[in-house]
């Protein structure tokens, strides 16, 4: 018994094999590389559409019970603005405080801490899950973002709702190192998204948020912006930070952090 | 180069024995999940501590946790499951850096992606390959389904669950003898229950992952009751990545045993060469 080692049939494959290698060699060298990073973020879209379908009812996160709660909660990120405005407000226990709201709105708002408390209020005990991995259970009270937003009433091109806070992190490539976060219309009309000034029954403390921070529960522990002192309503995210929406954004994570 | 004519007139027989679908799922999902589990260590860098409820942070009891100690000038790394903890210095809690020197990483740099420190393209990495990992699931298991893959190949036989059947299969496994000429047309119950059992570890996967995210949750609740709190998907997330390494070692070790050029080729081409009975 004889045996060609070199057939029709096997050069054609061989040939055939090496082409598609070559083909997909090119393809990977001049197309996938360069743009790697943005074919993987595409991901992030798909993510987004197939929540936001899933959620289209605007089902509630889950609210747990007072003998649920994390006996200590974990304060993360920064701790203490500590430079010397924030300070300054600190001095003052938030009496000379004022949240801003601004941007694409009628009615332009400047809110003090006790007026913040005579709005409608909402008391939730969410989970907040890190981006690390961690989660923690508290009990927050605040006023719905949905009836400020009303009150100021927000034009029609609006698209987005930026929270822009009072610390510094740590400085992206362009320098700028505060910290700011949005959301856009369909999570910022959420019933539990809220404007906490209250955590565990007491005033909001300095490490985790005081005097206000956002309460966004079906996303991410980043989207959570503490130290808030200007609320912007907008139509594209662009021109702020780096032009991805948010601190940790601009640093390569989800805009959309829902998962 | 000299031919063996041992083999007498009688060629070797050559079965088709991987439809198309099959392969081009086997080798996706091949590639997806060593990304995954990659991705997924770099992920667990960000907070290597793994807790049972609802919540679980610094300050709550992990069930599994790696962390390093320092001896003087030394680092040292353990690794803690439940009440026992074990040195893994050099691979889990401590480990080399890419100038070599030791630090403080729960995972070592060989096995995440990117290998230095970097959970935001860890996680863009992980939810990428995570889509393409549940479109090729969802057509394997449509397919398997539909063409009766599972039913014909995967599903064991009534006399194949029998207990002396079962045994014998181990026995003739654990002296590496495997099956030849008809019997290696078809897959033992061992591997039956190995590729059924790796099938349900991996919807676990995909289960337990989507159970971590707070839009998921909000959509669908009842799967934070099914593993009983965020926190406890993430641990089951990780015990069922840890038991898929298992099954690709064990796998990868039987495609060595059993011939790796034949069984190769045939989850590439389908073609399978029946290893001939022996004649005794």
């Amino acid at each position: 018994m004889t045996k060609k080692l070199i057939t029709r049939r096997g050069l054609l494959t061989t040939g055939a094999v090496a082409a598609v290698g070559g083909v997909s060699y090119a393809a990977y060298r001049t197309l996938i590389a360069p743009n790697a990073i943005r074919i993987l973020e595409s991901a992030e879209y798909v993510t987004l559409k197939a929540q936001r379908l899933l959620l289209s009812g605007q089902p509630l996160a889950r609210e747990f019970s007072p003998e649920d709660m994390s006996p200590t909660f974990k304060a993360n990120g920064t701790t203490d603005p500590d430079n010397p405005a924030y300070n300054a407000l600190v001095q003052n226990n938030f009496n000379n405080w004022r949240l801003k709201i601004d941007g694409l709105v009628a009615n332009p708002l400047n809110l003090s801490l006790a007026d913040l408390k005579r709005q409608p209020q909402r008391t939730q005990i969410t989970r907040h899950d890190c981006v690390e991995g961690w989660s923690a259970i508290g009990k927050w009270t605040g006023v719905p973002l949905a009836h400020l937003l009303q009150s100021a009433g927000i034009a029609d091109n609006a698209r987005f709702v930026v929270f822009h806070c009072a610390d510094d992190y740590y400085p992206a490539s362009d320098g700028s190192a505060r910290y700011y976060e949005s959301i856009d219309l369909f999570d910022a009309f959420h019933p539990q998204t809220i404007l906490a000034h209250t955590m565990n029954d007491n005033a909001l403390d300095v490490a985790h948020g005081a005097p206000l921070r956002l309460r966004v529960e079906r996303q991410l522990g980043y989207k959570q912006a503490k130290y808030l002192m200007r609320i912007e309503v907008t139509d594209s995210l662009a021109k702020l930070g780096m032009g991805k929406g948010g601190f940790w954004p601009d640093r390569g994570y989800e805009w959309y952090a829902g998962i | 180069m000299t031919e063996t004519v041992s083999q007498g007139p009688q060629a070797r027989e050559v079965i088709y024995r991987h439809k198309l679908i099959t392969r081009i799922t086997h080798w996706t999902n091949s590639i997806c999940v060593v990304v995954l589990l990659m991705s997924g260590l770099q992920i667990l860098n960000a907070h290597p501590s793994l807790y049972w409820g609802q919540f679980g942070a610094d300050d709550d009891h992990a069930f599994i946790e790696f962390f390093a100690t320092q001896d003087g000038d030394d680092l040292i790394g353990h690794t803690r499951i439940g009440p026992v903890t074990m040195t893994t210095t050099g691979v889990f809690g401590v480990s080399a850096g890419d100038d070599g020197e030791a630090r403080v990483i729960a995972m070592p740099a060989w096995a995440t992606i990117p290998s230095f420190r970097d959970l935001a393209t860890g996680r863009r990495w992980h939810f990428f390959f995570a889509w393409v990992f549940v479109i090729n699931g969802l057509l394997y298991v449509g397919a398997g389904l539909f063409n009766g893959h599972f039913r014909r190949d995967l599903l064991p036989s009534r006399k194949e669950i029998r207990a002396k059947h079962v045994l014998q299969d181990i026995w003739n496994h654990a002296r590496l003898k495997l099956p030849k000429g008809d019997e290696a047309k078809r897959y033992n119950v061992l591997q039956k229950v190995a590729y059924l059992g790796v099938t349900v570890l991996l919807l676990l996967m995909v289960m337990t992952g989507l159970t971590m995210s707070p839009g998921m949750n909000a959509a669908a609740p009842w799967m934070i009751d099914v593993f009983g709190g965020r926190q406890s998907a993430r641990t089951l997330h990780f015990i069922s990545a840890s038991l898929i390494v298992t099954f690709i070692f064990v796998h990868l070790g039987m495609v060595l045993l059993a011939g790796p050029f034949n069984e190769i080729r045939s989850m590439i081409t389908g073609r399978y060469a029946v290893p001939p009975e022996d004649k005794s």
